[in-house]
């Protein structure tokens, strides 16, 4: 009987690999579910993973990968911070709300202006929306004891529903007939963050992305905060020796995440989305937790971790398209992908024993 | 590779489809449907897609259908738009409002496709806009809801507060006093198409509240259930026939049917008559389908209301006919004056009778 041992420290090795090997898995796993609904399993596969970056069309589904898998990986940076030092925010998805409505407001309440501002005060301000709207469950934790993993997701219904009334009240399109949603701002250039090379993807959000990608990694290897972050995350005790406060701590994880998140939004709403509108929300959020485990709470892990989940979702869409899968086959596969990097994490953290005692 | 010869390459792909396709027999038209919910939400996206299936079963082998189901609306509804059209379709139905700016977008960028955008306003040369009159099917609901009442309450529960549920609250109304000069009606406001808890949650409200006939703009079937559980109230199949819960609660229902559109603009471009026009078709149309009306309901009731559609299927009677004043008493149609549709699009008031504000 093999038996599983705790290694003292994770391994390295496996550490990096089992996401590798998750990928395989759910390859293997999402071909015999593929092949159970009468599909061809290689093909399916081949059109989710190959044929968004060398298919026939790779040249426009390419730069696509950049556009959805900016706003995750910014999220995710964020968010990875916060897992690291023990800080459970699992409302980016009403910060990343919060964020976008904040800066669209600040944006529409100055339109048709053309100040050359006027983008990068809506980015700030996104920002701050969205690192406030996280902060509130700091302030909660560190006054009442409450815990951040509850009130962070809460948080999200109410940002949600501050969204909707959004778009049907203050922000709502003036010469939108009467319809719920924002004005658009490919209509109103000086807020509107387009393509910054034509046909390559790249806007702000990919910039940003990249940008906090680099940083998070020199925070964590460099700075103090990031020593900190790490201290606090694997040996809390030794952390307040070493004079880590977990209420400034706390803070400025969830700030930090709560502002990465807004800005992920400020940059979708104000490109990618166009508008505020009821449905502005599809779950980037969520998706960045994901996303974030998936890439070992490691910035390079995390950017290479948001390119894959990009490609799965075009790739599914693609997949839905050529071969007739529903939406929901293609759910389960991104679904088996989390499980699978679960699964494989008892390799870093165990070490398989075949059972036998030492002879005597 | 450059913006530019991407879209040069795409656009002489797309001229060679569309010389070849019509031209050829053996090329089948490639008819591409984006929904915004699962095809098995046994409401809206499935109606949808019932009409898809109807279109193949028309055309046979002059038609090859793709569809993407549970597109958020958006970023993603643009992209998925752009891959549809890539892979090929000449002829694009995009099934939720939502979809309007990102349906502009794309036709845009693709003058050789045709796109059908329903419940919109926005047109081009190349996008056409469809929607049913749903507020016909609401009077003859609205008819046996008065009739059948025993508290005098009817109750109902809102989507989104959009002109085409605003519509069908005040047919209901006008319709249920009518045949009834006590009756009144609460509206709850779910905002969501389709939450099952949250409709479950209106429904009961509104029966809590001495409500005993239910009709809802949302479109699970959780209204019913939940009409189900208290003896005496009644209710109505939504979007889909729903005829699980006949014969009581459900009584009758509203039936989105789209297939005889769909086959007619498919034989349209076919034909190569296909152009751009606006098109709001009700019952006498086929597009909205009164269901069965059941035993619960007494013959001479169901007679009026089957008398009612047939009146409205002919076109010898309008459900917004004066005299009918707005809420707050101001006249708004004289006698015999009948709402025209560019007043009914933009509805956003209530008639005379109706309590409560429309949330703003």
């Amino acid at each position: 009987m093999p038996r599983l041992e705790r290694r003292p420290t994770p391994s390295r090795l496996w550490t990096a690999a089992t996401p590798v090997l998750a990928v395989i898995a759910t390859m293997f796993a999402g071909g015999l579910l593929f092949a159970a609904l009468g599909k061809d399993p290689v093909e399916a596969i081949r059109t989710i993973f190959w044929d968004p970056l060398f298919g026939e069309f790779a040249s426009y589904s390419r730069p696509q990968l950049l556009v959805k898998a900016g706003p995750l990986i910014l999220i995710a940076i964020g968010l990875s911070l916060g897992f690291k030092a023990q800080v459970w925010n699992i409302g980016a998805e009403g910060q990343y709300i919060m964020g976008a409505l904040a800066g669209a407001a600040t944006g529409l309440a100055f339109y048709p202006g053309d100040s050359p501002l006027l983008f990068p005060a809506m980015v700030v301000i996104g920002a701050l929306g969205g690192g406030l709207w996280g902060l509130i469950p700091a302030v909660l934790k560190l006054r009442f004891g409450s815990s951040e993993i509850l009130v962070s997701l809460m948080l999200v219904y109410v940002a949600q529903h501050i969204l909707s009334a959004a778009a049907f009240g203050m922000l709502k399109n003036p010469e939108g007939r009467g319809f719920p949603g924002s004005r658009n701002f490919q209509q109103f250039p000086a807020a509107f963050n387009g393509e910054l090379i034509a046909g390559t993807g790249m806007h702000w959000g990919v910039v940003a992305a990249l940008g906090s990608v680099i940083a998070a990694h020199v925070l964590l290897s460099r700075h103090i905060l990031g020593f900190h972050i790490r201290v606090a995350g694997e040996a809390p005790r030794a952390a307040r020796f070493a004079g880590v406060s977990p209420a400034l701590l706390t803070s400025v994880c969830l700030g930090i995440s709560g502002a990465l998140a807004g800005l992920a939004g400020l940059f979708e709403v104000t490109g990618p989305a166009g508008q505020i509108s009821t449905d502005f929300a599809s779950g980037y959020g969520f998706t960045a937790i994901i996303v974030a485990f998936l890439g070992r709470l490691h910035p390079l892990g995390i950017l290479l971790a948001g390119l894959l989940m990009a490609l799965t979702y075009i790739g599914g869409e693609l997949a839905q398209l050529t071969l007739n899968l529903p939406s929901a086959a293609i759910q389960a596969f991104q679904g088996m992908l989390l499980f699978f990097l679960l699964a494989f994490d008892v390799l870093s953290n165990f070490r398989i024993r075949l059972a036998r005692r030492a002879r005597a | 590779m450059q913006r530019r010869t991407l879209l040069t390459s795409t656009a002489a792909a797309l001229v060679a489809v569309s010389l070849a396709g019509p031209a050829l027999a053996q090329e089948p038209l490639k008819v591409g449907f984006i929904y915004v919910g699962p095809i098995g939400d046994l409401g809206w996206s499935y109606q949808h897609d019932q009409g898809r299936l109807a279109v193949e079963k028309e055309f046979g082998d002059k038609v090859e259908t793709v569809y993407l189901e549970s597109v958020p609306e958006g970023a993603d509804a643009e992209r998925a738009l752009t891959q549809m059209a890539m892979q090929g379709a000449d002829l694009i139905f995009t099934t939720s409002f939502g979809y309007m700016d990102a349906t502009i977008n794309v036709a845009a960028r693709f003058p050789d496709v045709k796109f059908e955008h329903a419940t919109g306003y926005k047109r081009a040369g190349n996008v056409a806009t469809y929607n049913a009159r749903f507020y016909e099917g609401r009077a003859v609901m609205g008819t046996i809801a008065g009739r059948m009442t025993r508290s005098n309450k009817i109750g109902y529960i809102g989507s989104f507060p959009i002109p085409e549920v605003i519509q069908g609250i005040n047919s209901t109304f006008i319709h249920a006093r009518k045949v009834n000069p006590d009756v009144e009606i609460s509206v709850v406001w779910a905002y969501t198409w389709f939450d099952p808890a949250k409709e479950a949650d209106a429904a009961r409200a509104l029966i809590e509240q001495g409500v005993d006939v239910i009709l809802a703009h949302t479109d699970s079937t959780a209204p019913l259930a939940e009409a189900a559980k208290t003896p005496g109230v009644i209710g109505f199949g939504q979007a889909s026939d729903m005829l699980d819960f006949a014969p009581s609660p459900r009584v009758s229902s509203i039936i989105d049917n789209w297939g005889p559109y769909y086959i007619e603009r498919v034989q349209a471009v076919l034909d190569g008559t296909w152009t751009s026009t606006d098109t709001w078709a009700g019952i006498g149309e086929g597009a909205v389908v009164i269901g069965e009306i059941t035993d619960a309901v007494p013959a001479e009731v169901k007679a009026e209301a089957e008398a009612l559609a047939a009146a409205i299927a002919d076109k010898s009677y309008h459900p917004f006919t004066g005299p009918l004043n707005r809420q707050d008493g101001t006249p708004w149609l004289a006698e015999g004056e009948v709402a025209d549709d560019a007043t009914l699009a933009g509805m956003n008031f209530y008639v005379e009778g109706i309590k409560g504000d429309i949330p703003q």
